[in-house]
């Protein structure tokens, strides 16, 4: 079992810190394969980002300078309390919100968000969904059919591509949302706590999809999570954030070789870690 | 279910949850019914009310409340009504008055979703709008009357102009309603997606509105049908019969049987035409899984 666990004693008092850098330092030779060599262009980049919501005396900093840089391919997970400014990260990205200042950079390449709710169209068949997608990307109309019906194969949805959302259940739900960012053609996928609202059984089985998914198709993933097991399961690293501002408190490369499986000791071993330095930092904020 | 024997023998685990959570739940078979069945228990409650106003109606011609002249039982208006029936003249003025509602009612869907759909896109107009369709919703059709027959004299114009004030502010606040509540989440989804300008309205937000629109149209079209009974009565057009001419001139001949027969016409059209809303309605909700699941499944 190899993981790197980086001393949260070694981070600038600040808390903003270029991940990239400090991770390439810290990268043994037998690292997960996955990580992109260091100066190679980076999917998302983020630098000295901040985010204020609200003007005056009630407003509100979610992000405080966070930096982050995500190689092409690497699978990252982004865990905190509330209030950590998760979710505002990935809008930042996603380009549906402005940062108020510092400059998040995806480098040109095609971003898609997904949410908990796998938010489908309720009035359009599963197939008509991805359609939809493939059409508001400009793919011609002959060909959508078809393609549409190969990325519900992708996600083993290939016989349910004529039900309606409501018909199917969470898990697959989730598998067409998945199936309808894939239609849009994108390099880097967003995920909010995309399996937040499954039971554990097919969260299980959807970590597997995905895990399956984004080798194959090469895709940076930023993964937002509050479960440390799952962040530990899924990601090549894991950035640790304070909250009330959202700062970036520690960052784990996690070394564990694939397949893994969340109730692994040394996933469990991680997961440990990780909750003790939440909690510490949680109890910053009751004193 | 067709899914079955593929996922029995997929070795994937995935498959074979997919294939558990569709599957029929035993708790719920007691719900299901056959289409008959269905078509059944929905038709007995209305036979039921029926037996019930018949009723109460035979009984107060029972105990006299009135003399028979003024106040005829069923036994002697459903007879009339039968006999109107077979003459063309009652089929004429039905005709007449179906032509007018479409017409009205038509120009109102028109006026209200194109009003709603600017009033909905432009924010500014909002305010200003909103608050002239609400004035002119609390307005008792009926107040108009006298303007409109000033204005168009007694023309079917006049009519039609009431009946198009009462119903577009309506269907112009279903669709209004429609925009507004589109889930904020489902936006997010079709921006990330890429949908923008003409294309988001047309893929996203009319779509998602459409409930909203449809019950919009349904309380459109019972104030349509309100202002152009009222219309009829009112507006009397020398010449032309229709179903408000029938029961003026019943009330002037003192004809209570004939009466009754057109008020019975009167309210099985609106009956008919209202089910017709309500079915629509049902086949949407059905679509997108709002239904009650003792009704759909």
């Amino acid at each position: 079992m190899q993981r790197g666990v980086a001393a949260s004693g070694s981070l600038p008092a600040s808390g903003s810190l270029s991940a990239s850098g400090s991770v390439a330092a810290r990268l043994s030779p037998a690292a997960s394969g996955s990580l992109a060599p260091p100066g190679a262009t980076p999917a998302v980049q983020l630098t000295e980002v901040s985010k204020l919501y609200g003007k005056g005396r009630s407003s509100v900093l979610a992000l405080d300078k966070v930096s982050l840089t995500v190689a092409p391919g690497e699978f990252v997970c982004l865990i905190g309390a509330s209030g950590c400014g998760k979710s505002t990260m990935l809008a930042l990205v996603a380009g549906l919100d402005a940062p108020t200042g510092g400059i998040v950079s995806t480098g040109g390449q095609r971003v898609t968000l997904m949410f908990q709710e796998p938010a489908l169209f309720p009035w359009l068949t599963a197939t008509r969904n991805v359609e939809l997608a493939l059409r508001a990307r400009g793919v011609p109309k002959q060909e959508r059919r078809g393609r549409a019906a190969e990325l519900l194969r992708a996600v083993h949805l290939g016989d349910f591509g004529d039900k309606r959302p409501h018909e199917l259940s969470g898990g697959m739900r989730q598998r067409v949302a998945m199936a309808r960012a894939l239609a849009q053609d994108v390099d880097v996928l967003l995920m909010d706590e995309p399996f937040g609202a499954l039971d554990a059984m097919t969260r299980d089985l959807l970590h597997d999809e995905l895990e399956r998914i984004c080798d194959e198709r090469g895709l940076t993933v930023l993964f937002v999570t509050h479960n440390v097991r799952e962040a530990a399961r899924l990601g090549d690293r894991v950035i640790l954030l304070s909250s009330r501002p959202g700062r970036v408190i520690e960052e784990i490369t996690v070394d564990v070789r694939h397949p893994r499986r969340m109730d692994s000791p040394e996933i469990a071993e991680l997961a440990g870690h990780m909750t003790d330095r939440l909690r510490k930092e949680m109890a910053s904020h009751g004193a | 279910m067709a899914h079955d024997t593929s996922a029995g023998t997929a070795p994937d685990p995935l498959a074979g949850l997919d294939a558990l959570e569709l599957a029929p739940q035993p708790g719920r078979d007691f719900l299901r019914r056959g289409t008959s069945g269905r078509a059944l228990g929905s038709v007995w409650p209305k036979l039921l009310a029926l037996a019930l106003v018949v009723g109460i109606w035979e009984i107060l011609w029972l105990v006299h409340i009135k003399p028979a002249v003024i106040f005829p039982g069923p036994g002697t208006t459903l007879p009339n009504l039968w006999q109107q029936m077979q003459h063309g003249l009652l089929w004429q003025a039905i005709g007449t008055t179906l032509q007018r509602a479409v017409i009205g009612f038509g120009v109102a869907v028109l006026i209200g979703t194109l009003v709603g759909a600017v009033v909905s896109r432009i924010k500014p107009l909002r305010a200003a709008v909103g608050s002239l369709i609400t004035a002119l919703q609390t307005m008792p059709s009926i107040a108009w009357f006298p303007f409109a027959i000033i204005f168009f004299g007694l023309t079917t114009q006049a009519i039609v102009f009431v009946m198009v004030l009462g119903a577009a502010p309506s269907i112009a606040n279903g669709l209004i309603a429609g925009v507004d509540y589109t889930p904020p989440l489902l936006l997010r989804a079709g921006k990330t997606m890429g949908l923008r300008g003409v294309a988001l309205y047309r893929h996203l937000i009319l779509p998602a509105s459409l409930p909203s629109f449809v019950a919009g149209l349904k309380q459109g079209w019972a104030f349509a049908w309100r202002s152009l009974m009222a219309g009829e009565l009112l507006v009397i057009i020398a010449g032309t019969s229709s179903i408000g001419v029938l029961l003026s001139t019943d009330q002037q001949q003192l004809d209570m049987p004939s009466a009754e027969s057109i008020m019975i016409v009167i309210l099985v059209l609106g009956i008919v035409v209202d089910s017709l809303f309500g079915a629509a309605d049902r086949a949407i909700r059905r679509r997108r899984g709002l239904a009650d699941p003792a009704l759909a499944r």
